[in-house]
């Protein structure tokens, strides 16, 4: 089973007075993998709330399709095997947090016992046992988004799908989301969520989809993105180097920065760094230190919304 | 059908710790008691006038709560963006609507409740017989409120709510007025401006029609079978209109 697969969604938009058209996602073409955590990318704009309410029928596509669980997504009955929190969500502020939990539930046709043990469940699991008789209108942003989760577990979710779950959440908020987000792959559910906030998409992300201006410019694992020895550059701090030294090295690629007596030498081919270190010992300096730079996917993603601008 | 149920009892529960509402109510409550203070004013009419000052306050603030709450439960849900989390579920959109009309038509119903329960005791109060008029008037004005809901929610499934409530507050100003539409064609010889006066007449909703506080509060009788038909006049329209919102709402898209 595929738990989302799109096959060239196109939205546009028709903005202002002179109607003028915006596409806001350009035949997007994606696949989810059962069981994994993919983390959806883009900077403010590039289309992925957009991609997410279309999924979940909030919009209309203005072409192409959708699929999830491999049923098309205007069927309403998907629904009751997808979990949804929103992005920077507000709740019926006058609800207590178990009267907001069981109405969701109700909506899945929930009821009873059963139901009033998941709500129990739910609270524990996200901290908010104490809370659970306090109206939504005290609760803090980041209780807020602890409850928006609960909810969107609420039914049991095969599919779970996060709107910049970890926006707004100082570091224990976004640590507290990021476990909880693994304990639902440890379940074997699927977990697609949008963020901008890459460390926490380095950690946790089985697989990672890149979106600039609505095209989807990069898919797949962290690893496969960013280059598997990961080594993008070397920096090297060298002593006692002769100018002649320094021109040598320039002529091999390397950038040169003078700090006094000592020079740093930064090298983007790793491959060339032996010959550039030979060079050094050989003109008489003195090798400081050497730090070879990992390509982050900050990198990548900065590269790539820079190609796709 | 247990969906809309769910939702309606939400809206009814939402709804019902708003303080907005209570302080409705509330002065609701003080027009109609001042009724007897105003009363103490005139000579002979007394019964007169704290019947018509307590149907007239049932009304207007029915009709206020009608509105700002009526507007609130569709438009402010799509600004404040909890119907996202509503619509991911699987529910309708129709389930959705319906489910919010039916939590207002719940909530106008205790609203009405109370403010006559006050009006009662001010009757009662000023040792005034209770007529049969009063309890058709009333039930006539909860009619009403039922169908300003319906403009109301049919408003704010396509536009902002400030809109809403002003084009909603328009619709009932001028669905008290639509008889002088007809008057008005009947005068004029231009057979197009006659025919679009005709076609607003029977477009808009005749408000006036549930209108029997005059009749009711000189004891005058009024005809069951014309409060049947308000009734019947008034669920048809209503019905009608939901039906429209429902097509508009499953078409929008929520940016």
């Amino acid at each position: 089973m595929t738990p989302i697969r799109t096959d060239g969604l196109t939205k546009e938009f028709r903005l202002g007075l002179g109607r003028q058209r915006v596409v806001a996602l350009d035949r997007l073409n994606l696949e989810v993998h059962q069981g994994e955590i993919f983390g959806f990318l883009g900077h403010n704009g590039a289309g992925k709330t957009t991609t997410i309410k279309l999924l979940l029928g909030l919009l209309a596509p203005t072409a192409g399709q959708a699929w999830i669980l491999d049923r098309p997504i205007e069927d309403v009955t998907i629904k009751q095997q997808v979990g949804f929190l929103p992005e920077a969500p507000y709740f019926y502020e006058y609800l207590t947090a178990e009267e907001f939990l069981t109405f969701y539930g109700q909506l899945f046709g929930l009821g009873g016992a059963p139901l009033t043990k998941k709500v129990e469940e739910l609270l524990e699991m996200v901290a908010l046992t104490d809370a659970r008789r306090l109206q939504l209108r005290k609760f803090s942003k980041g209780m807020l988004q602890r409850i928006g989760l609960a909810q969107a577990l609420i039914n049991d979710p095969a599919l779970v799908v996060l709107d910049e779950p970890m926006s707004g959440l100082d570091p224990i908020g976004r640590r507290d989301v990021r476990d909880i987000i693994l304990s639902l792959k440890e379940e074997g559910k699927t977990v697609f969520f949008s963020t901008h906030i890459l460390p926490d998409v380095e950690m946790i992300c089985d697989r990672v989809g890149i979106l600039v201006r609505g095209r989807l410019r990069a898919v797949g694992t962290v690893q496969d993105l960013v280059g598997t020895s990961g080594v993008a550059s070397v920096e090297m701090v060298v002593a006692g180097l002769t100018d002649a030294g320094i021109q040598e090295a320039e002529r091999q690629g390397g950038k040169v920065l003078r700090r006094g007596a000592q020079v740093l030498l930064r090298l983007d081919d790793p491959s060339r760094v032996d010959s550039l270190v030979e060079l050094v010992l050989r003109s008489g300096g003195r090798l400081v230190s050497l730090v070879p730079h990992k390509r982050t996917l900050e990198d990548l993603f900065l590269e790539q919304v820079k190609a796709g601008l | 059908m247990s969906r809309i149920i769910v939702i309606a009892l939400n809206t009814f529960k939402e709804n019902l710790r708003d303080k907005i509402l209570y302080n409705l109510v509330f002065f609701g409550l003080l027009l109609i008691g001042s009724s007897i203070l105003l009363s103490t004013l005139t000579m002979g009419e007394q019964a007169k006038i704290i019947q018509d000052i307590g149907l007239a306050s049932i009304n207007l603030f029915g009709v206020i709560i009608a509105i700002f709450v009526g507007i609130g439960l569709v438009s402010k849900e799509i600004e404040k963006r909890t119907i996202y989390t509503i619509l991911a579920k699987p529910v309708q959109r129709y389930q959705f609507l319906l489910g919010r009309y039916c939590g207002l038509a719940l909530i106008l119903l205790v609203n009405t409740a109370i403010m006559v329960v006050g009006f009662f005791f001010i009757l009662l109060v000023g040792k005034i017989s209770l007529g049969s008029g009063l309890i058709k008037a009333i039930s006539l004005i909860y009619i009403e409120l039922l169908v300003i809901v319906a403009v109301a929610v049919m408003f704010s499934s396509f536009t902002t709510p400030t809109l809403s409530a002003s084009f909603t507050l328009a619709i009932c100003v001028i669905g008290h007025l639509t008889a002088d539409l007809r008057v008005l064609g009947a005068k004029l010889q231009n057979e197009l401006t006659k025919g679009i006066l005709d076609g607003l007449y029977y477009m808009l909703p005749n408000l006036e029609y549930f209108n029997v506080k005059g009749p009711a509060v000189h004891g005058i009788a009024i005809a069951p079978l014309y409060v049947v038909s308000a009734i019947a006049y008034g669920v048809l329209y209503s019905a009608v209109i939901l039906l429209i919102s429902c097509v508009i709402f499953q078409r929008r898209d929520f940016k």
